[in-house]
């Protein structure tokens, strides 16, 4: 399914944070958002997935729905937005309890998307017993066990250590690689955008103005591999010099506020 | 593997000094128990050397005694029961109050801005200055006792609610949202559970201030309750039933505190 926002704009009160966007991201793909600080890019994944409405313009989707989708867009959070109260069965069944689902398909289901994260045998631990990686793994089954038609990642992996990120990294591409479900990723990792994404869009500081879409065009199964590897450092030294100059400007704003 | 032949400038060896130690609380229950004994026993001793005067501080042994007595001739079971169930009552309809004014206060605009100052403002006022009000209101019975309960557990309920609810992270609601999941659901699985150790936080302090407003309303005019039995022991100088009154509301709030230290361990398992 492909969602495509036209136009879109988005101030808070007088403040501009983003400008007149045109993307759209196609069906199947994984379209990373990359930018300086405070270019708009979590305002825009919010206004892409229905939780601010735009100052102008419009968010629309288009396509065929999975089938047994629940919810069309969901989210995956950069602090995970776990219950603390609930177990981790509990918690990726959250998206499903206001569904009209028999008791033993939401089991069913849940059992489902814990089992492709490699979760089963933490069904009934509490996010407080589970690593920063585990935690994000469940935060993806939540989101998963849906069966959306696009998934919507704000920096999915920025509060993990080095290690769990590339561990993360392999196996969120192996589960996104068995459904392909239309995804926007928001991160400020060049790397972690050019080991997952199909396509990357480049936002220019505040306010966030499209600068530039880069294809990235090395199949997703074949980024681990060092031929891939030196043509991926490549695409990451033209993305950077894409947006150093930005960065470090935002940066010296940001200094100021 | 070990690594060696590193150099030693300078000839001899300094063993670092351990400087972490200290800052740590350990549990010592027995020390607790029997810092309370040695009091009691200092109290027994003096009572029975004389230094201390029966009449102003009977014995521990005496307290305890008049105890008996009083629960065996079913004085206690009087007091007691009229002083549990104006708690029960007056504690029932503030919380209740409070957690309704609370919760509305903790989600809704309008609530917020019309209710929060005047909560504030009322919030300070000691509530048993209200009593002689209430009794013109409700009259000397019940009813202005009960109430003066109700409003002294409110405004702490409403405060502790509000406040326990504006805490709730609103990533997690944004996050139920994005989900699709239905306002009330939200507010039952997200809002009060993420509330409630605030929430019971404020009735811990909500207990011992109905123990305290019965106590004060029922000496002001009151036939029976534990606060009016007190009374009546001081004015006929039995500082002994006195004294055994006393270590019944100490016993009695001992009670409250352990009841709601095993709700929170039973609903707050999570933390």
């Amino acid at each position: 399914m492909d969602l495509r926002l036209d136009g879109v704009s988005h101030r808070y009160d007088a403040l501009p944070v983003l400008e007149e966007v045109n993307l759209t991201a196609r069906d199947g793909e994984i379209l990373a958002i990359i930018g300086p600080s405070g270019c708009g890019k979590s305002t825009l994944l919010q206004l892409a997935g229905g939780l601010i409405q735009p100052s102008g313009g419009t968010v629309t989707m288009a396509g065929a729905v999975p089938p047994d989708c629940l919810n069309p867009i969901t989210y995956v959070f950069q602090d995970f937005a776990l219950l603390p109260w609930r177990t981790v069965a509990g918690n990726v069944a959250l998206a499903l309890e206001h569904h009209p689902l028999p008791r033993r398909e939401l089991r069913d289901r849940v059992a489902d998307a814990l089992s492709r994260l490699g979760l089963s045998e933490f069904a009934d631990a509490l996010p407080r017993q589970l690593s920063g990686g585990m935690r994000q793994r469940v935060g993806i089954a939540r989101a998963l066990v849906v069966n959306p038609a696009v998934l919507l990642l704000d920096e999915p992996m920025s509060a993990l250590d080095a290690q769990t990120r590339e561990l993360l990294i392999d196996d969120f591409r192996w589960v996104w690689l068995q459904q392909k479900t239309t995804a926007l990723y928001v991160t400020h990792n060049l790397a972690e955008a050019l080991r997952l994404a199909d396509r990357v869009a480049v936002f220019s500081r505040r306010p966030g103005r499209l600068r530039e879409v880069v294809a990235v065009p090395i199949p997703q199964a074949e980024r681990n591999q060092s031929g891939a590897r030196l043509e991926l450092a490549k695409i990451q030294d033209a993305l950077w010099s894409l947006i150093r100059d930005e960065a470090s400007a935002a940066d010296r704003e940001m200094a100021h506020v | 593997m070990s690594e060696t032949g590193a150099s030693e400038p300078g000839g001899g060896r300094l063993p670092v000094p351990f400087r972490g130690g200290g800052f740590v609380l350990r549990p010592h229950r027995i020390a607790g128990a029997a810092g309370l004994l040695a009091l009691i026993a200092l109290w027994q001793v003096g009572s029975t050397r004389g230094w201390i005067s029966a009449l102003m501080a009977p014995a521990p042994s005496e307290v305890l005694a008049a105890l008996g007595v009083l629960a065996s001739d079913g004085t206690l079971v009087i007091h007691l029961s009229a002083s549990l169930g104006r708690i029960g009552l007056g504690w029932t309809l503030g919380t209740a109050a409070g957690l309704a004014a609370g919760l509305a206060m903790g989600m809704f605009s309008l609530a917020r801005a019309a209710g929060l100052p005047v909560v504030s403002a009322l919030f300070p006022i000691p509530k048993i200055a209200l009593l002689p009000l209430l009794i013109l209101w409700f009259g000397i019975g019940e009813p202005s006792k009960v109430a003066t309960i109700a409003l002294g557990t409110f405004f702490p309920t409403a405060i502790a609610t509000f406040s326990a609810v504006d805490g709730v992270p609103r990533s997690l609601i944004r996050m139920a949202q994005s989900f699709g999941v239905p306002a009330p659901r939200i507010v039952w699985s997200i809002v009060l559970p993420g509330a409630l150790p605030g929430i019971l936080a404020g009735f811990r302090i909500t207990a011992s201030i109905a123990l305290i407003l019965v106590v004060a309303a029922e000496m002001i005019g009151a036939e029976f309750g534990i606060g009016a039995f007190i009374l009546q022991s001081g004015n006929l100088m039995r500082t002994d039933q006195l004294l055994a009154g006393v270590v019944v509301l100490s016993i009695l709030g001992l009670l409250v505190a352990a009841l709601l230290s095993w709700a929170e361990r039973v609903l707050l398992r999570w933390r």
